[in-house]
């Protein structure tokens, strides 16, 4: 770029030339520089609107789970604890599987042909818009997994998780459609990063003596980690974010309970279903409970950039 | 001597042999669940399809059989994904073509381009929100509420960090040469990019495009509260600034009504959803390959 710009200084132009030519160039600064200003007016925006409810009920919004319209009492806990146990054991399920499948797309167990299908059909899934998710969710999954969760129940009541009678729509079907939705994200991003990983570093370990998966485990998996990671975390802001798959198969119920075969809620559940209604403080909560969705997923993003730049594949 | 044969029964080869099994059994857990859900949507919606579907007003639920339509709905998502494509285009690929063309990968350029990847991952419900917060409530659109054009506007913060990645990466594939090239025989700078560069990462840059508008159709969360919903034909230009309806949050109001017509409904738009987003997909990846094999010759 520089020697491009170097051979333009000592030019002779006419001046409507020139004039057009910075304008072009000032228009597209200009436009760029949007991506700042909308990023910044969600942050401020969201940060001013939820001012209200932060002043009156500071840090402990995060903790209690009061939520009382009529009694104008305020708390997100059982939204944000349903946020981040349905994201982390979606992730725990998703890792394994997505890693798996990617590992097979990577080695050569079947033809090309096959391993290219497989990857392109689970990267098609990820267009399926999460609302259509919800749907098959609540009319499929639903009962097909009723069985199931009353098993569950029966014979794993004591653990806490698993400790109330299962009726209709729970988190656990929530963290069962959020795998559904972050197999195809995990499984791209581990494909591409295994990938990349050199030939010569396989060929060198089988020419040791390593076994197929002795060298995957110890060769590849570790040298791919850094991009995996990147993915996972993607996942998982992608997780805390979604709305509507979770929303309609959730429950949304604000009682707050460790079981996750009870109702539960997460922040954009509660956003989807409250805001068209809501009205003074509510409003005000409302926001704050954004406000807190926006930190835990600007969070997650930044670190995951950090990540891919920090470890990024040094062969 | 035997060591030199293959030996079934060392245990490196038994191991070898369970984490490929285990793999495979991987694959097959999360690819059964994905053709099941597609085929199910895909007949179930299908069976639904009748011609007035396209031409009806949806009926309110519960007070008869008859469902009706999703024209509204139909004609309301071509609308917002076009109201979203005409702010998000422009913004995105001028943004795009400062960071491939003019950026010298300063501080401002590596600011905007971790912008466009935390905008990226911005969930999409805060794109709502925020859209909520500053049009919506605010009636600064000649003192409408909700609207069809809030509604494009919160899709539009979705679609512009992808419309930007595409144009920056599609115009960063360009071949140096063709830049001197244009240059040298004493071309400016913009003539350049919209001569030059610009026509030959075209492809690239549409394909992006297509694939971001597509995932925007699909989109719900940012309209659920910004463009509302309604069930009543679209007739003119003064319908933008008021509520309208869209295929996904018609599949999301009617999924969870209790009424079955109303289900079938939220089916039948899936069908129409799903079959278009996956086509456009389907077809911009053949395309894609299609060109990648003439370029090798």
């Amino acid at each position: 770029m520089e020697e491009k710009l170097a051979l333009f200084k000592n030019r002779k132009r006419f001046g409507i030339e020139k004039n057009i030519d910075i304008i072009f160039k000032n228009t597209a600064l200009v436009l760029s520089s949007f991506v700042a200003i909308i990023l910044l007016g969600i942050v401020l925006v969201i940060f001013f609107q939820s001012f209200e409810s932060f002043s009156r009920y500071g840090l402990k919004f995060l903790v209690t789970s009061e939520w009382n319209p009529v009694k104008d009492e305020y708390g997100a806990f059982t939204a944000i604890y349903g946020t981040l146990i349905t994201s982390f054991l979606s992730l725990l399920i998703t890792i394994p599987l997505g890693v798996g499948t990617a590992i097979f797309i990577t080695e050569d167990f079947v033809p090309k042909v096959f391993r290219e299908i497989i990857g392109s059909f689970v990267e098609l899934l990820a267009a399926i818009p999460s609302v259509v998710l919800g749907l098959w969710a609540i009319f499929v999954m639903e009962p097909f997994f009723r069985a199931f969760f009353v098993f569950l129940h029966n014979f794993f009541g004591w653990v806490p998780l698993f400790s109330t009678e299962p009726t209709g729509r729970n988190s656990l079907l929530a963290i069962l459609i959020l795998v559904i939705m972050l197999l195809p994200i995990v499984t791209s991003i581990a494909r591409d990063s295994l990938n990349q990983v050199p030939k010569k570093l396989r060929n060198a370990s089988y020419g040791i003596g390593a076994s197929r998966w002795k060298t995957i485990f110890s060769v590849i998996l570790p040298a791919a980690l850094s991009g995996i990671m990147a993915g996972v975390l993607l996942a998982l802001g992608r997780a805390m974010g979604e709305t509507m798959a979770v929303t309609m198969i959730i429950g949304n119920s604000n009682a707050f309970s460790w079981s996750l075969l009870s109702p539960g809620y997460t922040i954009s559940s509660m956003l989807a279903n409250q805001f068209g209604e809501a009205d003074g403080s509510q409003v005000s909560s409302l926001f704050y409970a954004a406000f807190v969705l926006m930190i835990l997923s600007l969070v997650v993003n930044i670190f995951a950039q950090w990540l891919v730049k920090k470890f990024s594949l040094k062969y | 001597m035997n060591s030199l044969f293959y030996q079934q029964n060392s245990s490196r080869n038994i191991g070898d042999k369970v984490f490929t099994s285990l793999s495979l059994i991987c694959v097959v857990i999360a690819i059964l669940p994905l053709i099941f859900l597609v085929t199910y949507i895909l007949i179930k919606g299908g069976a639904q399809i009748t011609p007035e579907l396209f031409t009806l007003e949806p009926n309110p639920p519960g007070d008869d059989l008859d469902a009706g339509g999703i024209n509204p709905a139909l004609i309301g998502t071509l609308i917002i994904t076009t109201i979203a494509s005409i702010i998000a285009i422009p913004v995105g690929v001028g943004g795009g073509i400062y960071l491939a063309e003019y950026s010298k990968g300063g501080p401002f350029s590596r600011f905007i381009r971790f912008g466009v990847n935390v905008l990226a991952g911005v969930p999409s419900i805060i794109a709502g929100v925020f859209i909520y917060a500053l049009i919506v409530s605010t009636k600064i659109l000649f003192g409408s509420m909700y609207s069809g054009l809030a509604g494009g506007m919160a899709l539009s913060i979705l679609m512009l960090p992808t419309v930007i990645k595409t144009t920056d990466e599609g115009l960063k594939l360009v071949p140096n040469e063709l830049r001197y090239a244009s240059l040298g025989v004493g071309a400016s700078m913009y003539t350049t990019i919209l001569k030059i560069t610009l026509p030959s990462a075209f492809r690239s840059i549409a394909t992006g495009v297509v694939l971001g508008i597509a995932r925007a159709a699909g989109e719900t969360a940012p309209l659920i509260f910004t463009a509302l919903f309604s069930y009543y034909y679209i007739t003119g230009f003064g319908d933008l600034f008021y509520e309208m309806g869209s295929l996904a949050v018609l599949i999301y109001n009617f999924a969870l009504e209790p009424y079955d017509a109303q289900n079938q409904l939220a089916w039948a738009a899936s069908f129409i959803l799903v079959l278009s987003i996956l086509s456009v997909n389907i077809f911009s990846r053949i395309l894609a390959a299609l060109t990648e094999k003439t370029k090798r010759v």
